[in-house]
């Protein structure tokens, strides 16, 4: 017996509409506010505001050496930093909002946030 | 030995629940042995006794079969009254909610190949409200959303085909309820 025959007119129609669904429902659970911001802050202060749309690279001092930060187009890492077990380096790019690379030691850190707030609890 | 006070006497249909119930926990452990790359996305292979039994025996039994598998498959996996537990629970009520609607469909033209999707998107749609409202009371958990919803469309139909060849393989020999 084939595997098609099973099939009844409207199940066909709600594998359709189903799919449909599916599809519909990547952009709206999957846009969250666009990331468009990244907030980069040296001891708590907010160090620099930087606009997602340009190619830019940044260089924050702290108390152990320079971190530099670089910025493309709706995404942002950090490419370099003195801390000693690079976390925040490793986490590489940073594109939805909320996410927050840390580099605790030299008390900086970089965070992406987009149109809609997002808590950062749940954000890793 | 003494008799007991009560007696309890086990009727044909008893039999036939427990029967079915234990082929659904048979599958759910199968279901639980197959490696799945998210919590959450599973074949639900369990639900194929829960249509073969819609259709066959009426919902009322289905209903009877799916509580017994989540007991027993629980008690078995050892996740009785977990969290785990719970969504189970949630996914499979609202399920069959959804099944005892979406059996009244004309049947010429929606099969179990329908009835399962539905049974499917009610399923992870319940788990999902549980969770947001109780496990991780954070919209974050919406996320992941399209991949669960397009793991229910997919096992869905799988399992969906499943009862409609188990169905149309073995006729009925009992006249449905």
């Amino acid at each position: 017996m084939r595997w098609l025959a099973l099939l009844r007119p409207g199940d066909w129609l709600t594998m359709l509409i189903s799919a449909a669904l599916v599809g519909l429902s990547i952009p709206i659970f999957w846009q969250g506010g666009m990331a468009d911001r990244a907030i980069v802050r040296q001891e708590g202060r907010v160090f620099a505001e930087i606009d997602l749309k340009a190619r830019k690279q940044i260089e924050v001092p702290g108390p152990l050496g320079t971190t530099l930060i670089a910025v493309e187009p709706g995404r942002a890492r950090v490419v370099s930093d003195p801390g000693p077990r690079q976390y925040c380096v490793k986490q590489g790019w940073l594109m939805r909002p909320g996410e927050i690379a840390i580099c605790a030691p030299n008390r900086v850190s970089l965070q992406i946030t987009g149109r809609t707030r997002v808590y950062d609890s749940i954000s890793y | 030995m003494t008799r007991s006070v009560t007696e309890l006497r086990v009727t044909a249909e008893d039999r036939r629940v427990a029967w079915l119930a234990t082929a659904a926990v048979g599958l759910s452990l199968v279901d639980a042995a197959i490696p799945s790359p998210l919590p959450g996305v599973k074949p639900g292979l369990a639900n194929i006794v829960t249509l073969v039994v819609l259709l066959r025996y009426g919902w009322g039994t289905a209903v009877w079969v799916s509580v017994l598998r989540v007991l027993a498959g629980s008690l078995l996996l050892g996740y009785f009254l977990a969290p785990g537990f719970f969504l189970s629970l949630t996914g499979t009520t609202l399920s069959l909610l959804t099944l005892g609607l979406a059996r009244h469909l004309p049947g010429r033209w929606f099969g179990p190949v329908s009835l399962s999707i539905f049974a499917a998107f009610a399923h992870i749609g319940g788990q999902l409200l549980l969770a947001r409202l109780w496990l991780i009371p954070h919209d974050g958990v919406f996320l992941l959303t399209p991949v669960f919803a397009g793991a229910a469309l997919v096992f869905g139909t799988i399992n969906g085909l499943i009862a409609a060849k188990l169905l149309a393989d073995s006729p009925a020999t009992d006249p449905p309820r």
